[in-house]
């Protein structure tokens, strides 16, 4: 086999590796959930044993080894020997995580140090050591054997070394044909080892009324003069040991092999005599036929005898009737360089903006509704539309690779913290784009991290409160009106309002006589600055703090919001959208622009009265829509697109909503329509600006800036609050 | 006259090896990931040989061998089990499900080959 193939090779086996790893996670935390049933212990035994093979194939030793020691404790659990018990699950879990490593070091190429696993290898290894040894025994007789892929022919050894004389006698018995063995192979075989003669004994064969079909009835016996040990004679019987009386004397010597003894032993058994065992039905009872002939000849000559065959070889008749190239059977996937996917998304990007510009140049001709162009047009639009969700499911992943990862993460925290805690996951098949599961790893990290760390108490803290000693942190996902929900929670002390606060006033990040909601203060923790080397412990630190973790799920178009009750945990809620390249929004016009209000916030437009408009502050407003007073926000203004307000009356009210549940009303001259945009990044092309996530280009060319919701009503609360006007941002 | 060889195994990385050391020796060689597919893939092709592992999702190695050896046109077609390690019981289960011989993994392809050649016709 050539360096490529075998290269390739190996990345199937460390792809196949991921796939494994993934497999006996999840069926190791469903042990861990008292889920043991044998579906899923053997699914873990199987990939680890999986994984175990392909290592040997690939000389990784130390792969092997540990992956062996792993599985015997598997085999264990898999055959009733071990109960998969709390104390039997932890370090089977911390197992799988040292195998992870060591798989990822070595498609690396890297070298892990024995040492730092070792005591895993132990404890695993403790976990059957009580009730076998045989595995002991197994562990050093097990050899990742050297595979050698250019090994020349084995007989090639230059120096010729003595011939020997063997004398074979071989009675097969009737198992023999019937598991698919056939004495001519064998005869073939033995051929190849040097020069033979060969005698067939078919006295035994009787009458042709009295056969039976299936019989064995044949004794051959067999001169080879070879240079092989009788090793590889013993070899070439290896398969029907147990399944034929076997005897072979060397150079003259009566042999006394174990096969002999195992023939004995099974004849003793069987009660199976020189006479009744006998001629094979696909057997020539030929008795002159003597042969010391190559393999080949031997070959032609076995089905040219059709004397008393009365079942002809079934194998040879069939060799010639199979399709040469038979069909293979198909794969299920392909292997697709993620260059190509994006280039297609890009291109699909560019075909949903010409599509956008032909509508425009239709909408300019004045055609009629009814002209076989628009009709066209809107054909042409919906299937760009399935295009680019076809594209977009390419890139789709489900986050459950992701969210493995964290029942990792959360076990490290526990273990190094002496707290107990389990992660629970739902939603894991949730698809997402593969970049925004990829920029997730981050920040989820770090989030996981501070729920066991901060969230989470001590188990003796956590009895003192009444509560279960094992903390629980939940870790869901789920497709909510076109965007992902992310939710971290948990069961632990909540958030510490009144030492948040003063940390923060400490800090001076807020002034020590504001007045803030439990929402506000809550609100803290993302603030730059805030958490610090002094809040911060060596697990949760790293020196990233909430901020970053904002910072970057906005970045992907995101929004975090917390929820807290005290004594009772916490949680961490992202939206974030499914795709970064494409957006539904309604396109507005302001002060003369067009902008693009994503379509995710919008809640309703109204058409704002008179008698609904109230002022608030020194030039806020506030709008009365059923009842709840919601902040106007001006987004001309706010933009700085004009200095004097508009007037409501002449405008159009755009109710939206954050993740937080806030709900306000931006203020747009008119509604152009709905359409999908696609988006071009400001900040790489531009730079970044407040309230605006990014640019599109419109039909006509022009370009229009999607607005970035929450940002505005941020910077608009920051006006109001420098305008010492305070109230809760709770609509 | 080129004969086929159907290997049936779960692992994408065993599979690959199979094919490529099986082909390199000039074999045509079909392929199913496991015992139920292995039987679907025996209802359009009729290999010379059949090599498959034991421990497999849905229907393991002995499963197949029985079923196999239960289809009349297959009743003699030679079968190889995969085992990792010489485990003795796994080769005398295999036997007493029909297989005729089995290859130790990880294998050399020439010892693979050697093993194909002792049971095809």
């Amino acid at each position: 086999m050539t360096v490529d193939t075998m290269a390739a090779i190996r990345q199937t086996f460390f792809q196949e590796c991921e796939e494994q790893l993934s497999e006996m996670e999840t069926g190791l935390l469903a042990m861990d959930e008292g889920n043991a049933d044998s579906e899923t212990v053997n699914a873990v035994f199987r990939a680890v044993h999986s994984i175990k093979g392909g290592a040997g194939a690939f000389k990784l030793t130390a792969l092997v080894q540990f992956a062996h020691t792993f599985e015997t404790a598997l085999d264990h659990v898999r055959s009733g020997k071990l109960a998969p018990t709390a104390d039997v699950m932890k370090p089977m879990l911390r197992a799988a995580d040292v195998l992870a490593d060591l798989v990822e070091a070595s498609r690396d190429g890297r070298d892990i140090d024995e040492s730092s696993y070792a005591a895993v290898a132990a404890e695993v290894k403790a976990l059957t050591a009580a009730n076998e040894e045989e595995d002991v025994e197994e562990v050093i007789d097990f050899q990742p054997s050297v595979i050698a892929f250019e090994m020349p022919a084995i007989a090639t050894e230059p120096e010729a070394p003595p011939l020997h004389e063997y004398l074979i006698r071989f009675v097969p018995r009737p198992e023999l044909y019937a598991n698919g063995n056939e004495a001519a192979l064998i005869i073939r075989e033995l051929s190849r080892l040097g020069s033979i003669e060969v005698s067939c004994d078919a006295t035994a064969v009787p009458d042709l009324e009295a056969i039976e079909a299936e019989g064995a009835y044949l004794t051959w016996d067999i001169k080879l003069s070879s240079q092989e040990p009788i090793e590889a004679v013993r070899e070439v019987f290896e398969f029907v040991d147990g399944e034929a009386e076997i005897n072979i004397e060397t150079d003259g010597q009566p042999g006394v092999s174990d096969a002999d003894i195992a023939a004995l032993l099974a004849k003793a058994l069987g009660g199976s005599s020189a006479s009744e065992a006998e001629a094979p039905a696909a057997e020539i009872p030929d008795a002159g036929f003597k042969a010391a002939v190559p393999q080949s000849e031997l070959q032609a000559n076995t089905p040219a005898e059709p004397v008393a065959a009365p079942e002809p070889a079934p194998q040879a008749a069939q060799a010639t009737e199979t399709p040469k190239a038979a069909a293979v059977p198909a794969q299920t996937t392909i292997r697709v360089e993620f260059d190509r996917v994006d280039r297609l998304i890009n291109l699909v990007g560019e075909l949903v903006i010409n599509q956008a510009m032909l509508s425009q140049r239709v909408v300019e001709a004045n055609l009629a509704g009814s002209s076989s162009i628009v009709i066209g047009l809107e054909e042409l639009e919906q299937l760009t539309r399935e295009i680019q969700e076809s594209v977009m499911a390419i890139r789709a992943q489900p986050v459950k690779p992701l969210f493995q990862r964290m029942s990792r993460i959360v076990r490290e925290v526990a273990d190094a913290t002496g707290k107990e805690v389990r992660l629970k996951t739902e939603g894991e098949a949730t698809e997402v784009d593969k970049t925004v599961v990829e920029r997730l790893a981050e920040p989820l990290t770090h989030m996981i991290r501070n729920a066991v760390d901060h969230g989470i108490e001590s188990p003796e803290a956590r009895i003192a409160a009444g509560k279960p000693p094992e903390g629980t942190i939940r870790l869901s996902a789920a497709h909510r009106s076109g965007r992902i929900v992310i939710e971290i929670s948990d069961d632990g002390a909540g958030i510490d309002r009144p030492k948040v606060r003063a940390s923060a006033i400490k800090k001076g990040l807020i002034s020590p006589d504001v007045q803030l909601s439990d929402n506000d203060i809550d609100n803290l923790l993302f603030l730059p600055g805030f958490s610090t080397a002094a809040t911060i412990s060596s697990i949760s630190g790293r020196g990233v703090g909430m901020d970053v973790v904002k910072r970057s799920i906005v970045a992907l178009g995101g929004r975090i919001a917390i929820s807290s009750r005290p004594g009772q945990g916490s949680t961490f809620s992202m939206s974030l959208p499914l795709t970064l390249a494409v957006l539904d929004g309604m396109a507005v016009s302001v002060a003369g622009q067009t902008l693009v209000v994503p379509l995710t916030a919008i809640v309703e437009t109204l058409k704002p009265k008179k008698a609904e408009l109230h002022g608030l502050g020194k030039d806020g407003r506030v709008m009365s829509i059923r009842n709840t007073f919601v902040p106007l926000i001006d987004v001309g203004t706010q933009l700085g697109f004009r200095d004097t307000p508009a007037d409501p009356e002449n405008s159009v009210a755009i109710l939206v909503e954050t993740d937080g549940g806030t709900r306000n009303a931006l203020l747009v001259d008119s509604i152009q329509d709905q359409r999908q945009v696609v988006i071009k990044s400001l900040e790489t092309n531009y730079g970044t600006v407040a309230g605006i996530a990014a640019a599109t280009i419109l039909g006509d060319g022009r370009v229009a800036l999607i607005l970035d919701v929450d940002a505005l009503l941020t910077s608009s609360f920051d006006n109001l609050r420098s305008d010492d006007l305070r109230y809760g941002t709770g609509g | 006259m080129t004969q086929t060889i159907l290997t049936v195994d779960d692992s994408r990385t065993m599979r690959d090896m199979l094919r490529m050391a099986l082909a390199e020796a000039g074999y045509n060689v079909l392929q199913a990931e496991d015992g139920v597919h292995g039987l679907e893939v025996l209802q359009t092709a009729t290999p010379d040989v059949i090599v498959t592992d034991i421990n497999m999702p849905k229907m393991d190695g002995f499963g197949l061998i029985e079923a196999v050896r239960k289809d009349s046109r297959y009743r003699r077609v030679p079968i190889l089990v995969l085992t990792t390690e010489s485990d003795a019981a796994k080769k005398l289960r295999a036997k007493e499900a029909g297989a005729t011989g089995w290859i130790v993994k990880p294998f050399e392809p020439t010892k693979l080959i050697a093993a194909i050649r002792r049971v095809a016709a």
